[in-house]
């Protein structure tokens, strides 16, 4: 079976910070792949190279069998209308209620062929609100006026609004207390279940991501430098690994805190 | 630091900004300007730019518009050309103070208020979340903002300019003694349709600029509220530096033979 998302040697520099250095890693489809490490080791620059947001340097990047690299116009809409996207902060628009965010992709863009009318998106955005648990008097509310956790919800209701088939989480515990990153946590299994969606999350919260991983795959200096089944993650044998799963300060991985 | 190399260094700053900012003025053009068009926004952005801007613009343009009428008296009369009055306060508002200044405040408050919001659209990732709702950021939040400024200058000036006029009226026959049909006859007699519509088309520009600064800075805001400050302050500050070097530009292409 080939891969559903595949990257093979992308490497991006911002200026003269080298990101991603070759970064080359693949996902089966249905399957769902967590990718820890450290802040700022590229891994939220490796979702946006696959979403085009950010134009890698040089690598091939596959979703399908199909290149998503420099794709224009409608090409780009009909691949990015296979993608949904849970954002760190929610990234809800807050200039619209809640229903109206999770609708958004139905009334506006351009997934499904064409836009949808707002009753029947209202519909759907409702019934999608009732998957993560909310009730449908939330969706007349403004984003100000939630928790960051029922945010979250709500981004995750807007991420899944379209049945994409594949799924990004970005950091989907970060700022959550551990109980509500647990809810958070067991509504991205059950709606990734549901969907079948093939899913890249990255995360450097191991309980989460234990949790909702088929694998698990470690990212240092803008490479993957250890994947395998989350099973396995206790017995990478690695050392960077074990570092990092197991939170010490001491190892492999130096912290570029301040040297004199 | 070489100070050669720093001269150098900024030389490339300065070049670079400018390409930066004339490709996104191309994808402004080519992607936020040609279907699809989100109408509720257009609507929005039209009421937001043009209409809320209203007072200010009335405001300035009536102050203006008197101030100009008592200087103009003062200098006229020493060497008794009073009676050139009603003329040159039109002229003078019709062709530069009432584009130029209407151009200024709405940078101030307009500009500022687009590249806030997009910056913080920007930094709180909901500009990347449009994407991912493959909603073009072009074409939702650049090319309504670039239309709204476009169309709402010119009508805002023309109001400004009728208001201009007034306000040179009111002090002219109120303070200076004008009469009152004398005063309106001159305005009328010697302003001519190029005068009003000169200032129009530069109005159209001036709004072209506020928008396409206030995207530019708030789609390229980085680094939290600091950085979202940092975007607003460059967009006004470019746009009324920009309003005025296209001012000087226009004038001596309008009216320069």
């Amino acid at each position: 079976m080939t891969p559903h998302i595949v990257l093979k040697d992308v490497h991006k520099s911002f200026g003269p910070k080298h990101v991603l250095r070759g970064l080359s890693v693949a996902v089966n489809k249905g399957r769902s792949l967590v990718v820890i490490g450290g802040s700022g080791t590229g891994k939220s620059v490796m979702l946006k190279c696959i979403l085009g947001i950010i134009r890698p340097d040089s690598g091939e990047i596959s979703v399908g069998g199909q290149s998503a690299i420099g794709l224009r116009g409608r090409d780009r809409d009909a691949f990015l209308s296979r993608f949904g996207m849970l954002f760190q902060g929610a990234a809800l628009f807050d200039s619209l209620s809640v229903w109206e965010n999770v609708a958004f992709g139905l009334t506006h863009g351009s997934k499904l062929g064409r836009a949808l009318p707002r009753a029947k998106a209202k519909d759907i955005a409702m019934d999608k609100l009732a998957q993560v648990g909310l009730t449908p008097d939330v969706g007349a509310l403004y984003p100000a006026e939630l928790s960051g956790g029922m945010q979250k919800r709500v981004g995750l209701a807007r991420a899944i609004a379209a049945d994409p088939e594949i799924i990004f989480f970005d950091e989907p515990t970060t700022g959550l207390d551990p109980i509500m990153a647990d809810v958070i946590n067991n509504l991205i299994v059950d709606c990734v279940k549901r969907l079948g969606a093939t899913t890249i999350s990255i995360t450097h919260d191991m309980a989460s991501a234990r949790k909702i991983a088929d694998d698990i795959a470690m990212i240092h200096k803008g490479q993957i430098i250890w994947q395998g089944e989350a099973n396995k993650v206790n017995m990478s044998g690695n050392p960077y690994v074990d570092q990092f799963i197991h939170g010490r300060a001491e190892g492999p991985i130096q912290m570029d805190v301040l040297k004199a | 630091m070489n100070p050669l190399a720093k001269i150098g260094r900024m030389a490339l700053g300065v070049l670079e900004e400018t390409g930066r900012i004339a490709l996104f003025a191309r994808d402004a053009l080519l992607q936020g300007l040609t279907p699809r068009y989100y109408f509720s926004q257009i609507a929005l952005q039209f009421f937001r730019i043009g209409y809320t801007s209203l007072p200010v613009v009335a405001l300035t343009a009536f102050f203006t518009g008197g101030a100009l009428a008592l200087q103009i008296y003062l200098g006229s009369s020493r060497f008794n050309a009073e009676s050139l009055v009603a003329s040159i306060v039109a002229l003078g508002i019709t062709r530069e103070l009432g584009p130029v200044l209407a151009g200024l405040m709405v940078s101030g408050r307009v500009g500022a208020a687009i590249a806030a919001e997009l910056g913080t659209m920007r930094v709180t990732e909901q500009i990347d979340a449009l994407v991912t709702l493959s909603t073009n950021p072009q074409k939702y939040l650049v090319g309504p903002r670039l239309l709204a400024a476009v169309i709402s200058l010119p009508l805002l000036v023309a109001v400004g300019d009728t208001i201009g006029i007034f306000g040179g009226y009111i002090v002219g026959t109120r303070t200076l003694g004008f009469n009152e049909y004398a005063y309106l006859k001159n305005t009328a007699d010697f302003l001519e349709a190029s005068d009003v519509t000169s200032g129009l088309i530069k109005a159209a520009v001036f709004g072209f600029i506020i928008a396409l600064m206030g995207c530019y800075h708030g789609f390229h805001s980085k680094g939290g509220a600091q950085g979202v400050g940092r975007a607003t302050t460059n967009a006004v500050v470019s746009s009324a530096i920009l309003i005025l070097a296209a001012n000087f530009l226009l004038t001596s292409l309008l009216f320069g033979d």
